[in-house]
């Protein structure tokens, strides 16, 4: 029965009249879809950013280190203590069934040179477990052996960042390079992963068997010493279990009484992650919320400026009345009016709220990510508050009494 | 049966304590076909009956009965849809949307009505071409002389073929000569379509193009008279207006 879309051209020619004003009004609509499109954006991206670290660090994680030392009531910290060996992260592996892998650790850092060229980095020595641990894939060549392991060879695999540094454009794989002054023969290239969550760069980085580690480059205070390992849960739900599991076999293993500290410290690291994924989200949340409100303040401005066309038009409005609008056609008439004022509004805003993402990306740096959700979100939330907001105005309009509304001048 | 049909129609205000009585006990028939003027002096309560005729307005007592139906058990809505079917408007002040073209302003009822844009058009360019106006429907109100607005305005109130046309002081803006052309309009529509036109006017000039004249003072009928020979009188004041 309601002819929308004359309804519709009646209400636009109505905002082309006050052209200055239409504008004026949607540009708070405009403000709020553009802002919480951005704010989302900001806030999506950086919870992505945290997410790809997560993974790039390696899913379900637990880091072991050991314990502090104390000489003199001075307690020295985590890690100074040496208690952790290559038999520990073994037996990891075979005795606790929530652990899927396992990957020892003794590190150091060294200077490496190939030809002419020289670089200082850090060098692990580790197992073939390490890959597993950090889903970590070769870019080229091959990964070193359980046997090479056994046997300490002397090869390495080098990151990315190594690569660049010392071989330019050329192939290393097959090269030798000197790792303080003894030579390893290059078996394979990390793939690049990029910064991890404390921004430091993990393709800087050499990985040898951990034998050759602890018996050519570094040295150990006793036999089988490790300066951590990395352990990597079978699956996210495995994580408690597996940090218990290990520390019941560490301590038994250590020979810790009921009333001792443990000499070790199991880490997990994935719940940090996961808890500051969490905060991201949160903030994300309180972008947005902080930006509807924005859009909130826009549709007061579209019922503040609905409530003054009602009353200039009062007199239309009785005309209406007097030909046979009925409650609804009126109430329509000034509803489809505030809704193509937030629409229009949105939809402009949607453009601004894109463009400004692409501007913050560019300009902080910082990874904005627009979600089509969020985007629908904002542009239905904008009709929403057209209607919302329109909605008292139309209602006034309604209740005019058609003779005064005949009469108003 | 009549068209119209009043029964001790009420309407009273009530300020403070007093209550103020702008219709007391109007009874009055009028049927199909007939042209009434309703005279009387400000405040005396013409207009105010004639809103209630026209639906705009309810009365605070008594019966108001257009075509056999009861007007007091009606809904806002239902109020408006007989203004929209059964009633034309023509006002002192012409009223019409001023950012509207002449046909849009012709088709407004019909918008109403839920006619198709095709039939709206059809039907507010033949109600144009009837009052005269024909190629002036791209015309809006301000490109417009007061006499030419008017007939948009008849134009208005004919389109949806309502059998009564309700016209409240509708030459009060205008001068004589531009007065006269709009009189001769309704009665060629009285005459020769059959319309019911009631006409609101304290001017007896104007009044004397109807056949009927009733007169208000303070909220009551004074007086109704019937004329029989229009069309001579009619034709005095042509003369007169030279």
């Amino acid at each position: 029965m309601i002819n929308i879309p004359a309804t519709l051209r009646i209400s636009l020619r109505a905002l082309r009249v006050n052209k200055m004003r239409s504008a004026l009004t949607m540009l708070g609509i405009i403000i709020g879809v553009g802002a919480v499109i951005a704010m989302l954006a900001v806030g999506t991206g950086a919870s992505s950013q945290i997410q790809q670290q997560i993974s790039s660090l390696g899913s379900n994680l637990l880091m072991v280190v050991p314990g502090a030392t104390s000489s003199g009531g001075v307690r020295m910290g985590a890690g100074t203590q040496s208690t952790l060996t290559v038999g520990d992260a073994d037996a990891v592996l075979k005795e606790c069934p929530a652990v899927s892998d396992v990957a020892p650790v003794l590190s150091g850092v060294a200077q490496i040179v190939y030809g002419n060229q020289n670089w200082s980095t850090g060098v692990t020595g580790t197992t073939p477990g390490m890959l597993n641990v950090r889903d970590w894939k070769l870019s080229a060549g091959r990964a070193f052996t359980e046997q090479d392991v056994k046997s300490s060879t002397k090869v390495c695999l080098l990151g990315q960042t190594v690569v660049d540094m010392l071989f330019g454009g050329l192939d290393p794989v097959g090269q030798i390079v000197r790792i303080k002054k003894i030579p390893f023969t290059v078996i394979g290239v990390l793939e690049a992963k990029g910064q991890d969550p404390r921004g430091q760069d993990q393709d800087d980085a050499i990985y040898v068997p951990v034998t050759t580690a602890q018996k050519k480059l570094f040295g150990t205070t006793f036999p089988g010493m490790i300066r951590m390992m990395m352990v990597k849960a079978k699956s996210t739900e495995d994580l408690d279990s597996a940090e218990r599991q290990i520390n019941e076999l560490l301590r038994q293993r250590h020979r810790i009484g009921q009333r001792q500290d443990n000499d070790f410290t199991v880490r997990n690291l994935t719940q940090m992650m996961q808890a500051a994924e969490q905060s991201a989200s949160v903030m994300t949340m309180l972008l947005g919320a902080i930006a509807s409100v924005s859009l909130l303040v826009g549709g007061i401005g579209i019922m503040n400026i609905m409530l003054v066309s009602v009353t200039e038009r009062t007199r239309e409005i009785g005309i209406r009345m007097a030909v046979g609008a009925k409650t609804w056609d009126i109430r329509l008439q000034f509803i489809i009016e505030a809704l193509a004022l937030s629409l229009t509004g949105g939809a402009v805003g949607i453009i601004i709220g894109l463009t400004s993402s692409q501007i913050i990306s560019s300009l902080a740096e910082w990874p904005t990510i627009v979600s089509p959700l969020s985007v629908l979100l904002a542009f239905s939330f904008s009709g929403l508050v057209g209607i919302f907001f329109g909605f008292y105005p139309a209602y006034k309009a309604s209740l005019l009494n058609p003779i005064e509304a005949l009469r108003y001048e | 049966m009549p068209l119209i049909e009043a029964n001790g129609i009420q309407k009273v205000y009530r300020t403070g304590d007093i209550d103020l009585c702008a219709l007391c006990d109007v009874s009055l028939a009028i049927d199909k076909g007939e042209f009434v003027a309703i005279m009387g002096q400000s405040g005396s309560g013409k207009s105010t009956f004639m809103n209630i005729l026209g639906c705009l307005d309810k009365p605070t007592g008594g019966k108001y009965i257009l075509e056999g139906i009861d007007t007091g058990g009606l809904d806002r809505d239902e109020l408006a849809s007989i203004r929209n079917k059964k009633i034309g408007f023509v006002f002192q002040g012409f009223n019409l949307l001023s950012r509207a073209s002449a046909l849009e302003n012709v088709e407004l009822p019909m918008f109403y009505d839920g006619l198709s844009s095709k039939e709206r058009k059809l039907k507010a360019m033949y109600a144009l071409k009837s009052v005269g106006l024909e190629g002036r429907e791209g015309h809006h109100p301000n490109q417009l002389s007061g006499g030419q607005q008017q007939r948009v305005a008849i134009a208005r109130a004919l389109v949806n073929n309502a059998p009564i046309i309700l016209a409240d002081e509708p030459t009060g803006n205008l001068d004589t000569k531009t007065s006269a052309g709009i009189m001769e309009l309704f009665v060629k529509l009285n005459t020769e379509s059959n319309i019911t036109i009631i006409l609101v006017t304290h001017e007896t000039d104007i009044s004397e193009y109807s056949k009927r004249v009733i007169k208000f003072l303070d909220g009551r009928i004074v007086s109704d008279e019937k004329k029989g020979n229009l069309p001579q009188r009619h034709r005095d004041t042509e003369e007169k207006l030279g």
